[in-house]
């Protein structure tokens, strides 16, 4: 450790109401470094960079800065203090031009502008000088996600930074265009800037920080210079092998296949491709992980899957019946279930009973349903039901289910989903945002429906959910899915790799 | 009946248009002003009425124009503090809160007319016109659009001071972006409510003026109702012109061109046409323009949706 | 400390689950009860203030409006005249507002529901009034509905915002019926524009002879009813709620969110062009250029004040009905300008909507 260092933060906690989100975190940043931040998904990272620069505050802790205190009430402060990030989700005002975002909030509100040359001027120099591309009088909405994030980069750079925080900023960017900011950053640091790198993609990690500082459960675990560490053990590190539980289970017994998908392409929301050419089987009986980094396709698989996003190619079959491009409603009535990736924004109704969220797909369906009426005896009954099997804690089904945690509501999630009997679940994030130890209990759970003979298929970014659970794993990179790893934790290093894009040959080049 | 075809007729048209179309351009580029920072303000009605009403009251008390004005101003801003209240800081629906403002307006405009001023029967002097020179000497268009009182000619430089505001100053660049991205402007560390409060309070004040025209620029007198939905057709213009002040400025003298045609047709009545043909023609408009520009695409992206911190 | 909690700590009331149950529907419908009721003694409040501002009695607010308004059989006839629109239109609204479009256009459909009811009342004489009293409340809701539908179509196929569509088709329906009524079906003989008298098989019976009450107060409260029914214990009403709700859930769970916004929109407009129904078939039996005094705007306010739940609406609607035929009375008793009315009901929605603030505030604090 240095004497003085650049940036210190010291022991900072944070936590929202009984979740905490910063466990004591340490960390050191030299001047004209890059420093990495490697960690999985609720590591803690994001966190950690909005208390830096101001948009949280701390619940305790210290921040040195350049010799000094650092105190940060607002973004507004830290940009005055040089400190600049970008983040996950850009701050750029869509319907403005690249100059007029970079002027935004700048100086008297009753100023006229009459010096934008200056600021296009401005602009341009730092435009070529990082090599960057990005024209001041652009409009934010006609430009690519990868062009609006150099626009970004540029922002702070053009208010002025000594050290720049960069927020998963390879999630969204085509490899070229990695490869781009990896150069970028390098220049930035010759310039003598400092930067600190978020990121779980380990190969970017590897290539482009002087160092690494990995971060688990909310802390820093583990802080080392590029040249004294390599893949295997960073993986090691981001996942903490000796926290994953270990759920008895029989090994699996596959019989037919329920699920088949061929050649399935398809775009996202923004019209990019997000799958190219995905081909799987889920057999009954059995429990297939899809790992990845997020934003690797995984969404769109599960949208594809569940007839709720258009398919560009390729088939889709439930029990050898052709499901492709069947409605939602459809798929639903062919003995498939999906637990969804984002419970708030699909899964549950946040202002309704359990009751009433207990048969969301089944409303007008028999036992719910008869003559087109409600059967409000028949769905309490259920709905008790279910509350008990799952342990859901509530005063009854009449509670409002926003009133709830949210290991119950997706407990509720599961109990509904499992409840129609499927010969198919498909499961996206399982565990995401709940705790412990409802965590355990929806994995056994599902290794229950596995040994009664249903086909699984977990898409998950939590590695120790997939090992947990799983019987083997498909691992996706850009809409691919790159390779297929028995869900043996023996095999844990390996899965990481194909999570970075790297096949098995480069680990044994590297090892 | 042909001489609806002649160039005097068509000039006439033309002068009656601007002067109808001014409370719209008044009210309309107001609300292109709140609808930018992501206010929609379903309330002008109720708010063009105060306007109306307290800008012949203070008129009526005063004998001043100027003052008249101003107090259909400030009333305008005084609705749109408590509209701004409702919906920026108690973050309440903003469509419930307009129609709750519609209500208080026409009700407390009618209450106090009916109170104090209905028996005096007496009107106000209104603006008187003026002559531009050189202008008006122009043939055929000069003598019918350019003898028009100030209030009327002053809607050119509200729209070009509206231009200004939301192009060319740093408020309304921000004004812009609380609208559509409010978060980057929370982080770029500026007070969204601030803004919107602002976007509010001057869309309101607008207002207000826009209403104070009908009782001081246009009839001598307040009446019950007198904006006759105005307000609502300022919220259809903001729509047509894409929020552009300079669209919401055509697209009102168009819906002014309409009301003039339709007053001349019920003049005529020998023309075959029902003149409520005309009256419906805006509405009709509106909807296709709504449907050919496609509901979102120009709209703010977060019109009608309460900040919230978080 | 709300109920909620009470409960949830009394862990040991776990044993009587019915009482429980029970207890939380009482304090539900008490909070329900209470919070319109105290938005609504706040509005009268500030009516009193404002009438003693302006050199009236205060104290008339309640003495005439509240008390006044129930003297004689005849003026509680007139109360519950008066509600049949407003507890139609509020009802109907309470649908379209559960499946969040924000149908602005019940004036609209209410006059688009007159205009259908008299051209069949006016066109089929000699049909039995068995036949003929439901063929012109059909013909009225189906126009209604076809009015609203449009706005729905338009948001479905077009994303056309409803807000300004619904707004726009108001003044179409205005105008058209003023074109009607001064045009093709002017009454020749008539020195003031308005249609031929409806046939008098085509008039909806009265309830209680001597009075000008028809039996469509019993038919708004029946609908009131069955629209709550709708809403909370039919399939397709759920359907309605969800993608009210969350159209990203609906999806997930098959339904067509665009068939449930064209439902509530059809629903919504069919009360309206009920209400337009019974308006000419009831009480004027002709069709005139303003045949509402704003009732699908007051409807807006009802289905408000009802927490959007049709039965809060019967109510609601009846509350509304005093308030309008007070400001009448008080009118006439004390020359206070009946628009008095409009006053109470926009002070009505602010306080409605700044309790609902502070019931939210403490949990977005925690």
């Amino acid at each position: 450790m240095s004497e003085r260092p650049f940036l210190r933060m010291d022991n900072i906690h944070k936590s929202f109401g009984e979740i905490i989100v910063s466990a004591g975190v340490t960390l050191e940043v030299e001047e004209g470094e890059i420093h990495s931040l490697l960690g999985e998904n609720g590591a803690g990272k994001s966190v950690l960079m909005s208390i830096l620069c101001g948009i949280l505050s701390p619940n305790s802790g210290q921040i040195i800065y350049k010799g000094r205190p650092l105190n940060i009430g607002s973004p507004r402060e830290a940009i005055r203090h040089r400190i600049g990030m970008v983040h996950q989700h850009f701050m750029l005002v869509p319907n403005l031009t690249v100059a007029e975002n970079y002027v935004l909030g700048q100086g008297s509100p009753l100023r006229l502008i009459h010096d934008m040359e200056k600021v296009h001027a401005r602009i341009r120099e730092l435009s070529d000088r990082y090599g960057l591309g990005v024209r001041p009088d652009a409009v934010i909405e006609d430009l690519s996600v990868g062009e609006q994030q150099r626009v970004e980069i540029l922002k702070v750079l053009y208010h002025g930074t000594d050290l720049l925080i960069l927020d998963e900023p390879t999630a969204v960017l085509t490899p070229q265009e990695t490869d781009r900011l990896l150069d970028l950053m390098r220049g930035l640091v010759k310039d003598g800037k400092t930067v600190i790198f978020i990121s779980h993609k380990l190969d970017e990690v590897m290539r482009v920080s002087d160092r690494i500082s990995v971060m688990r459960d909310c802390r820093v675990v583990h802080t080392t210079r590029v040249a004294d560490t390599d893949p295997r053990e960073l993986a090691r590190l981001m996942v903490g092998r000796d926290v994953l539980m270990e759920l008895p289970r029989a090994p699996a017994d596959p019989g037919d296949v329920v699920l088949s998908v061929e050649g399935l392409s398809c775009r996202n929301d923004l019209g990019l491709p997000a799958l190219r050419d995905i081909g799987l089987q889920v057999r009954r009986g059995e429990i297939v992980g899809v790992a990845g980094v997020s934003g690797n396709g995984q969404t769109e698989l599960a949208l594809a899957i569940a007839g709720l996003l258009p398919i560009d190619s390729g088939r889709l079959a439930l029990n050898g019946r052709d499901i492709t491009g069947l409605s939602p409603a459809e798929i639903n009535a062919r003995a498939f279930a999906h637990i969804p990736e984002d419970r708030h924004k699909m899964g549950i109704l946040m202002p309704l009973s359990l009751a009433e969220n207990a048969i969301l797909e089944r409303y007008d369906q028999p036992p719910f349903a008869a003559r087109g009426m409600l059967q409000r005896r028949r769905i309490a009954a259920h709905t008790r039901d279910l509350i008990a099997r799952f342990r859901i804690k509530t005063p009854d089904e009449e509670e409002r289910i926003a009133n709830l945690s949210g290991g119950n509501q997706q407990k509720l999630v599961v109990a509904r989903e499992l409840a129609r009997d499927p010969d198919f679940i498909l499961v996206s994030q399982l565990t995401r945002g709940i705790d412990i130890g409802a965590i355990e209990f929806i994995l056994q759970e599902m290794l229950k429906q596995r040994d009664a003979g249903r086909a699984i298929l977990l898409i998950s970014t939590e590695l120790e959910e997939l090992f947990a659970i799983c019987d083997r794993i498909l691992v996706m990179f850009h809409g691919q899915i790159l390779g297929e790893v028995p869900a043996d934790r023996s095999r844990l290093e390996e899965v990481g790799l194909l999570m970075a894009g790297q096949k098995a040959g480069h680990v044994a080049q590297e090892a | 009946m042909l001489d609806i075809l002649t160039l005097g007729f068509l000039a006439t048209l033309l002068g009656a248009a601007w002067r109808l179309a001014t409370p719209l351009i008044f009210a309309s580029i107001g609300e292109v002003i709140s609808e930018r920072a992501g206010v929609l303000n379903i309330g002008l009605e109720g708010t063009m009425l105060m306007g109306a009403f307290c800008g012949f009251a203070a008129s009526f008390a005063t004998g001043s124009i100027p003052l008249g004005l101003a107090a259909g101003i400030a009333a305008g801003m005084a609705f749109g503090l408590i509209f701004a209240f409702f919906t920026i800081t108690v973050k309440a629906n903003q469509i419930v809160v307009g129609a709750a403002i519609n209500l208080l307006g026409l009700g407390l405009t009618a209450f106090l007319f009916r109170t104090y001023y209905v028996s005096t029967g007496r009107g106000v002097d209104i603006a008187r016109p003026v002559r531009i020179p050189w202008l008006s000497d122009l043939p055929f268009f000069g003598e019918a659009l350019f003898r028009q009182n100030l209030i009327v000619y002053s809607t050119v430089l509200v729209t070009v001071l509206a231009v200004i505001l939301l192009y060319r100053s740093s408020f309304g660049l921000t004004l812009r972006a609380v609208g559509d991205h409010p978060k980057a402007v929370d982080v770029a560390g500026r007070s969204v409510a601030a803004y919107r409060y602002g976007a509010v309070l001057i869309g309101t004040g607008l207002a207000g003026l826009g209403g104070a025209f009908l009782t001081l620029g246009h009839s001598n007198q307040f009446v019950e109702g007198i904006t006759s939905g105005r307000g609502f057709i300022a919220l259809a213009v903001v729509v047509f012109a894409r929020w552009s002040p300079v669209g919401a400025f055509f697209v009102s003298l168009l819906f002014g061109l309409f009301y003039a045609l339709q007053l001349q047709l019920q003049a005529q009545p020998m023309l075959n046409i029902p003149y409520q043909a005309f009256q419906a023609l805006p509405y009709l408009m509106t909807i296709v323009a709504l449907i050919v520009v496609g509901g979102k695409s120009a709209a703010p992206r977060k019109l009608g949706t309460p900040y919230d911190e978080r | 400390m709300t109920m909620t909690q009470i409960e949830r700590d009394g862990r040991g009331a776990a044993a009587v689950p019915i009482l429980r149950l029970v207890g939380r529907a009482v304090a539900r419908a008490a909070v329900a009860v209470a919070l319109p009721a105290a938005a609504v003694a706040i509005a009268l409040a500030c009516g009193a203030v404002l009438l003693a501002l302006n050199g009236f009695d205060g104290a008339d607010v309640v003495n005439v409006m509240i008390l006044g308004v129930f003297q004689d059989f005849r003026s509680v006839t007139e109360i519950l005249l008066k509600a049949v629109p407003l507890i139609l239109i509020g009802a109907g609204l309470c649908v379209a507002f559960r499946c969040n479009m924000w149908n602005i256009g019940a004036e609209g459909q209410l006059y688009a529901g007159a205009v259908s009811a008299t051209l069949i009342g006016i066109s089929f004489e000699g049909l039995s009034p068995w036949l003929y009293v439901p063929a012109v409340l059909v013909a009225g809701a189906l126009g209604g509905a076809i009015w609203g539908g449009i706005a729905g179509f338009l948001k479905v196929r077009f994303q056309a915002s409803e807000i300004v569509t619904t707004i726009m088709l108001n003044y179409i329906a205005l105008i058209g019926t003023s074109w009607l009524v001064t045009g093709p079906m002017r009454d020749a003989r008539a020195a003031y524009p308005q249609s031929a008298r409806l046939f008098r098989e085509a008039w909806v019976p009265d309830l209680i002879a001597g009075t000008r009450l028809h039996i469509g107060i019993l038919v708004a409260v029946a609908l009131a009813l069955v629209l709550y029914v709708f809403l909370y214990r039919s399939s397709a009403g759920y359907a309605v709620r969800v993608v009210g709700i969350n159209p990203h859930a609906a999806r997930y769970a098959g339904m067509n969110a665009g068939r449930n916004m064209m439902a509530a929109m059809c629903i919504s407009g069919g009360m309206a062009g009920l209400a337009g129904a019974f308006e000419v078939a009831g009480v004027t039996h002709r069709l005139y250029q303003n045949i509402s005094p704003g009732y699908g705007f007051e409807g807006i306010a009802v289905a408000l004040l009802a927490g959007n739940n049709p039965l809060g609406a019967i109510l609601s609607g009846g509350l509304f009905a005093v308030l309008r035929s007070g400001s009448e009375l008080m009118q006439i008793t004390s020359q206070v300008p009946q628009v008095l009315v409009s006053i109470i009901q926009g002070i009505v929605i602010l306080s409605v909507v700044a309790f609902a603030a502070i019931r939210i505030w403490p949990r977005r604090r925690s």
